[in-house]
């Protein structure tokens, strides 16, 4: 379940507010529920709210699992 | 989409099937259960069951919230709307789900019920905010990925001293739903549903962390991979789980390490505890009672309570007895054993839950798996 | 002297009425009434903004000539909310779905009529702006709105403006575009890029802001259509197997609705590949946000078109030489099943199943 989106901060608002931008959408979503976000930062969104950051050097890792598929014997 | 597109890519997607049926072992068929939803949907969407070899098969779990709440929760939030007039703030999820007496929110929007659907809970918030004269309730569902940003809205109405918003509590814990499968006899002691590893939730694991499953994999010997949203993490998951069955281990793995942490999201859990407690039991649609699987409003947010504050009673209402959802839901059996599946019960008439919801597995099966039980040749 | 009288009096001189106030005046029940009031309103907006010998006339009906073909008329009422989006608005938009409608036969639209359902209190400014975009679209589509109705409805009955327009065209007899008439080894050719209206209208609504340039893609067609039928206009005549057999445009429920609904009219299947579907990034992204998926998401700019296989390129090649259909893209092909099944290709390599629409889309938690 839980239809969440990893999208990217592009703003930061007064109190909890920021906005974030996916494929050139933008939307205000709320922090509240994050610490230490920063803009260029990216965090998945749920229902409004930003649930965690995205960890960019683990995205990469995992991509880079991806691609041994087929490389391995 | 950065972080979306990349995860989709169609070759790569093909090199992991490839690898995975060089991995299986011919002596050996595979089951693992996805638990969630999104994976379902995910599954259905991209079609990823046509990319793995046959030896591998997915079961879809009970991890879909609308599919799991009673139809004696929904009642209530019909009865607030149609008897107590209130503002019933929903999100769009549950609204065509068939209740008592053929009533559904939707069909009691047309009878004149002020029914608001709602795409975040600070929406439910503002509505409150907005009509100070009257009551608006909020109608939460969801696992733990949904109920951090309730529980921060009850704590800000708390702030602002509102005294005419309230929140009907639905809120389910994933590790107890996994629990409850493999507690249930067809997988404990019958072995009628084997059930090799489980594919863990995506975002329900940002929040609370890949600790909790360390118990399952321990105590039940079931390996657990927490995967990502998109297929390719998906796919990924299964190849770690092949893995997992093949050198005979029973491990909490994380793909998803992008968003997942071990300890998850603190802020969020602390802010969870503050508000939420535990219920001793909650009935789940399909399971039966569940003990300690579900949450209730604490007494210090009490006047937050829509269940205290309208004095609710939840009744329990029997499923439709031509209805499998309930063993559907326990993996014990496939859409396609279900008398009424297509026929009577179908996405525009669901007779159960599990097609109500799109992430239903009869939902699922009815839109996008279906066909494949059917021969098509197409025009020369 | 009363200055309001201008039924008798003497020759030539009528009394004075004061012009509608388009800046701050509101419609009022009486401005439905049949009397005066509404016989102002409809002098000094309607066929001022549309501008006919017919409406000029002040009858109830208008008497037309209709080119010589087969009369096609189609029908279409209007309900949306907002009232003004980016890229059009209820006015323009009730004259391009009607067109639309009529165009889809392969005709030539030719007359609209149009009914006015207005609420009490509605601003006239707005009223006339929704007119005179009416006028703007007809012009440009090159159909007069030769008669009409206006009502009014008590405040709270009517969001703003209900409107109905009735379009009439011609087609030639001997060619038969529709539904039923999609045969397997058709190619399955779309206009451009799919969900740009619906959701340019969900990213005005309230709980669910998005800043973006989604535009709506509200456009007639029937030029499109025309430029399509060019090519393959002789050998359609001489040949009903050749050509388009079906055109319709994928307005509520999107383009999976669209492919479902000629699947059951033509008791066919069909093929699609999701790659060659054109979706704009922003439409995507949008999608995403909201759990929404692009194919049964609404447009009003585009169609579908079911061709013979061996006159695909020649269409096609017609539509890219269009304005409205310069991202055209052959997106499958149709299939012999009995269970008429709409089946694509996903971009993942995988296959599924597109079915009906349940109900509405709506945005999704889960």
């Amino acid at each position: 379940m839980c239809l969440a989106v990893p999208v990217k901060v592009v703003e930061i608002g007064e109190g909890d507010a920021a906005t974030v931008d996916l494929g050139g959408v933008r939307k205000q979503i709320s922090l509240a529920l994050v610490e230490d976000v920063a803009v260029g930062d990216y965090v998945i969104l749920h229902v409004g709210y930003a649930l965690t950051k995205l960890d960019p050097a683990e995205a990469e890792r995992t991509l880079a699992l991806f691609a041994e598929a087929g490389v391995l014997p | 989409m950065r972080y979306i597109d990349e995860f989709r890519d169609g070759e790569l997607a093909r090199a992991i099937a490839a690898q995975i049926g060089r991995e299986l072992r011919a002596d050996r068929r595979y089951h693992f259960m996805e638990f969630c939803g999104g994976h379902t949907h995910a599954i259905s969407r991209y079609g990823i069951t046509d990319l793995l070899p046959p030896a591998i098969r997915l079961i879809h779990g009970p991890g879909c919230p609308v599919c799991v709440l009673p139809i004696g929760r929904v009642d209530l939030a019909i009865e607030l709307a149609l008897e107590h007039k209130v503002w019933l703030a929903t999100y769009g999820d549950c609204l065509r789900v068939p209740a008592s007496e053929g009533l559904s929110l939707l069909k009691a929007k047309a009878r004149g019920a002020k029914i608001a659907m709602i795409y975040s809970a600070a929406d439910a918030l503002e509505l409150a905010r907005r009509h100070p004269g009257e009551q608006v309730v909020f109608f939460a569902i969801g696992f733990e990925t949904t109920t951090p940003p309730t529980a921060l809205v009850i704590r800000q109405a708390a702030a602002e001293g509102l005294t005419n918003f309230s929140v009907v509590c639905n809120h389910v814990l994933t590790p107890s739903a996994i629990t409850s499968i493999l507690e249930s006899p067809e997988v404990r002691s019958l072995g009628t549903v084997p059930l090799d590893g489980f594919i863990g939730p995506a975002h329900v694991s940002t929040v609370i962390g890949s600790a909790p499953y360390e118990h399952f994999a321990r105590e039940y010997a079931k390996p657990v991979v927490i995967a990502g949203f998109e297929p390719l993490d998906v796919m990924q998951a299964i190849l770690m789980l092949v893995r997992q069955v093949n050198d005979g281990r029973a491990e909490v793995e994380n793909e998803f390490t992008r968003a997942v942490t071990r300890d998850g999201n603190g802020k969020a859990q602390a802010l969870v505890s503050e508000v939420f407690e535990l219920r001793r039991s909650f009935e789940w649609r399909g399971l039966g009672d569940v003990p300690y699987s579900a949450l209730a409003i604490r007494e210090s947010y009490a006047a937050f309570d829509a269940e205290r504050k309208f004095a609710l009673e939840t009744r329990k209402v029997a499923d439709n007895k031509a209805c499998e959802c309930g063993a559907i839901l326990r993996g014990v059996k496939h859409p396609r054993d279900c008398r009424i599946f297509g026929t009577v019960c179908t996405p525009e008439n669901p007779i159960g839950s599990c097609m109500v919801s799109s992430e239903g597995a009869c939902a699922a099966h009815y839109s996008y798996g279906r066909f494949r039980e059917i021969a098509v040749k197409a025009a020369a | 002297m009363t200055a309001m009288d201008d039924s008798r009096g003497k020759a030539g001189k009528s009394g004075y009425v004061r012009p509608l106030d388009f800046k701050h005046g509101r419609v009022d029940m009486t401005h439905g009434g049949g009397g005066r009031a509404m016989k102002q309103l409809i002098e000094q907006l309607f066929a001022t903004a549309f501008d006919n010998e017919h409406l000029a006339a002040g009858n109830d009906m208008a008497r037309v000539r209709l080119p010589p073909g087969r009369v096609v008329i189609a029908t279409d009422s209007h309900v949306i909310t907002p009232l003004f989006f980016p890229g059009g608005d209820i006015g323009c938009l009730s004259v391009h779905g009607t067109v639309n409608d009529v165009a889809m036969a392969g005709a030539v639209p030719v007359y609209l009529a149009a009914a006015f359902i207005l609420e009490e209190g509605f601003a006239l400014a707005e009223l006339k702006r929704i007119v005179e975009s009416m006028a703007r679209a007809a012009r440009e589509a090159n159909v007069a709105i030769v008669t009409g109705d206006t009502k009014v409805v008590e405040r709270g009955k009517g969001d703003g403006v209900f409107i109905t327009t009735t379009g009439v065209g011609v087609v030639d007899e001997r060619i038969d575009i529709g539904g039923a008439r999609a045969r397997p080894g058709d190619a399955i050719l779309l206009s451009g890029h799919i969900g740009d209206h619906g959701m340019t209208i969900m990213s005005t609504r309230e709980s669910l802001a998005f800043g973006a340039d989604l535009r709506s893609d509200t456009a007639a067609l029937h030029g499109l259509v025309a430029a399509m039928l060019e090519p393959v206009r002789a050998a359609m005549l001489a040949d009903p197997a050749r050509g388009i057999h079906a055109l319709r445009d994928p307005t509520r429920g999107g383009l999976a609705t669209l492919l479902n609904e000629i699947a059951g009219q033509g008791g066919v299947g069909m093929l699609i590949d999701e790659a060659s579907i054109p979706v704009r990034p922003q439409v995507e992204a949008a999608c995403e946000f909201l759990g929404l998926d692009p194919l049964y998401v609404a447009n009003e700019g585009k169609l579908v078109a079911f061709v013979a296989a061996e006159d695909a390129a020649a269409v096609l090649a017609a539509m890219r030489a269009h304005p409205l259909g310069a991202d055209a893209a052959m997106i499958g092909t149709v299939t012999d099943d009995p269970h008429h099944f709409v089946q694509m290709a996903t971009r993942f390599g995988g296959r599924r199943v597109v079915d009906w629409l349940t109900g509405e889309q709506l945005p999704r938690i889960c």
